[in-house]
């Protein structure tokens, strides 16, 4: 449990939010040409870092925004938080 | 067995005041080379290093627990053991393990303190109903014990259960297994690593796996806080650490990692002898032999491997149990803790060899996996033994994810594990 500072409505409980994991997985430009275990890469496989993470969040109770976050996964610490379509930061 | 346990070595240990009691398994240095590797000593992994060592025959074996032996989820779930789950192949591993528990006291001769209590899953809606009773048939037509209460036959069997219309998620019944019921968590890696030493198995508990050698698509060796050891083989067991494991093999997983949590209260005396679940308001409810309530809450939503959780998951869980159980208003909790646990999309787990030779994953348990305990170290070192799975656990490996071939408990099962 953490606070999240929305880069719309600001810090609010993070149980306002809900979170849609990994970030920055680009859809396939060309389904129909994906092979099965591009498609399973696309849909199943996960990082799930042990660290820090780039992440998508919603504020889901709030101004239903999506956004993108980076988190330390080990501590719940929240690195950044940047809008949609932004680069993300390099640390 | 050399050291066994009876109710003589009880007698003959009470005249020297059980000072003499022999240490149960060994504290060695890891050798330079080992038959196969096991990384994590979780239940799960002593399992299955004591199934390698006895059914495969494979002794010059190790397995490595960065911390203690039992000392992630094993020892931090809510004990519960069942195996009504829908589909056939769920079904044929769950119950494969149900079969096990039952003689597994007396195999081990290491008292689990199995209790097949019962476990009960109530419905709340409609839909709860439906699934519910398809869920029964479907286990019947798989040999597994199920059977369809109405509300009047759940207040029988649980009489402290809110049955009143007039409640928010009012019960419209619920199923019971009643091979079902818990077993005593520590008791199980315990007994595992007692039995899994007596026949060779080096367990080296606080040795951290740091790296993965591999020489091409083979892998030669682990990289560990006690120096480099070499195995042809490797069986990682590291529950919510998998993908970190995966990670150093070069290797990704269809895993997400979060918190689960649970937490138990003061002693009292026996009120409920069952396990009782419920999947809409989720909470899920059982009496240790200690007399703590032992409740189950949910897993956070995101993506962490902090061993807290949320409050507000804990206060939801909360709120239900006082629902079903008024009883329980003035209890006071004493512990709560969280485990972190590694989901699949599925819900369903992967027992299961590797592009990569050599190296086998034993994971995606998700929050359901000490049910499963003896089932999965027995199939697991059927796996690793003979570079092929069991058929019994055919149907969870990794390759699912490319070929489409789910297994799809998510919500099927009956609780959310």
């Amino acid at each position: 449990m953490f606070l999240i500072n929305c880069p719309y409505c600001g810090e609010r409980d993070q149980s306002e939010f809900s979170c849609g994991g990994e970030a920055h997985i680009v859809r396939p430009k060309q389904p129909t040409e994906l092979s099965d275990d591009q498609w399973a890469e696309y849909l199943f496989m996960r990082k799930n870092i042990k660290g820090v993470q780039f992440e998508r969040w919603n504020h889901a109770h709030g101004c239903r925004k999506w956004f993108n976050m980076v988190r330390d996964t080990s501590n719940d610490k929240i690195h950044a938080v940047y809008k949609m379509g932004e680069k993300p930061p390099v640390e | 067995m050399k050291n066994k346990y009876s109710i003589f070595s009880l007698i003959k240990n009470a005249f020297s005041q059980h000072e003499n009691w022999k240490q149960a398994w060994g504290d060695p240095e890891p050798k330079r080379e080992y038959e196969a590797i096991i990384i994590g000593g979780g239940g799960h992994g002593l399992a299955t290093a004591y199934y390698l060592a006895k059914k495969h025959n494979m002794r010059n074996i190790a397995v490595l627990e960065k911390g203690w032996i039992g000392g992630g989820n094993t020892g931090r779930n809510t004990t519960i053991i069942r195996s009504n789950y829908l589909w056939d192949a769920s079904a044929g591993l769950y119950d494969h393990a149900l079969k096990i528990w039952e003689n597994l006291s007396q195999e081990l001769n290491y008292n689990i303190m199995f209790s097949q209590r019962g476990v009960m899953n109530l419905a709340h809606n409609l839909q709860d109903v439906r699934d519910l009773k398809r869920r029964t048939h479907a286990n019947r037509l798989n040999g597994i014990d199920a059977v369809w209460l109405n509300t009047d036959q759940v207040k029988e069997f649980c009489p402290i259960i809110n049955t009143s219309p007039d409640i928010r998620y009012p019960v419209l019944g619920g199923t019971l297994q009643r091979r079902a019921g818990t077993a005593r968590h520590d008791a199980v890696a315990w007994g595992y690593a007692r039995g899994a030493n007596e026949m060779g198995v080096d367990i080296i508990q606080n040795c951290e796996v740091k790296g993965i050698k591999r020489n091409g698509d083979q892998v030669e060796g682990v990289e560990t806080s006690k120096g480099f050891i070499k195995t042809k083989k490797i069986g990682v067991v590291a529950a919510g650490h998998s993908s970190v494991i995966a990670d150093m093999a070069g290797l990704k997983l269809p895993l997400e990692s979060k918190p689960l949590q649970a937490l138990v209260s003061e002693p009292v005396k026996p009120i409920i002898d069952t396990v009782v679940m419920s999947n809409a308001v989720h909470a899920y409810v059982s009496q240790s032999d200690k007399g703590e309530l032992v409740i189950g809450a949910g897993t956070d939503a995101y993506v962490s491997y902090t061993q807290r959780g949320s409050h507000d998951v804990v206060e939801g869980t909360l709120k239900a149990i006082l629902e079903l159980y008024p009883i329980f208003s003035r209890m006071k909790m004493l512990r709560q803790w969280g485990g972190i646990v590694d989901i699949c999309p599925d819900a369903s787990p992967i027992i299961s060899k590797t592009n990569i030779k050599g190296l086998y994953f034993n994971c995606g348990w998700g929050t359901g996996g000490f049910k499963a305990t003896p089932g999965s170290g027995d199939l697991f070192a059927h796996t690793i033994a003979n570079d092929e799975p069991h058929k019994l656990n055919a149907a969870f490996n990794l390759n699912r994810f490319v070929s489409g071939d789910l297994v799809d408990e998510h919500g099927a099962a009956a609780v959310a594990h």
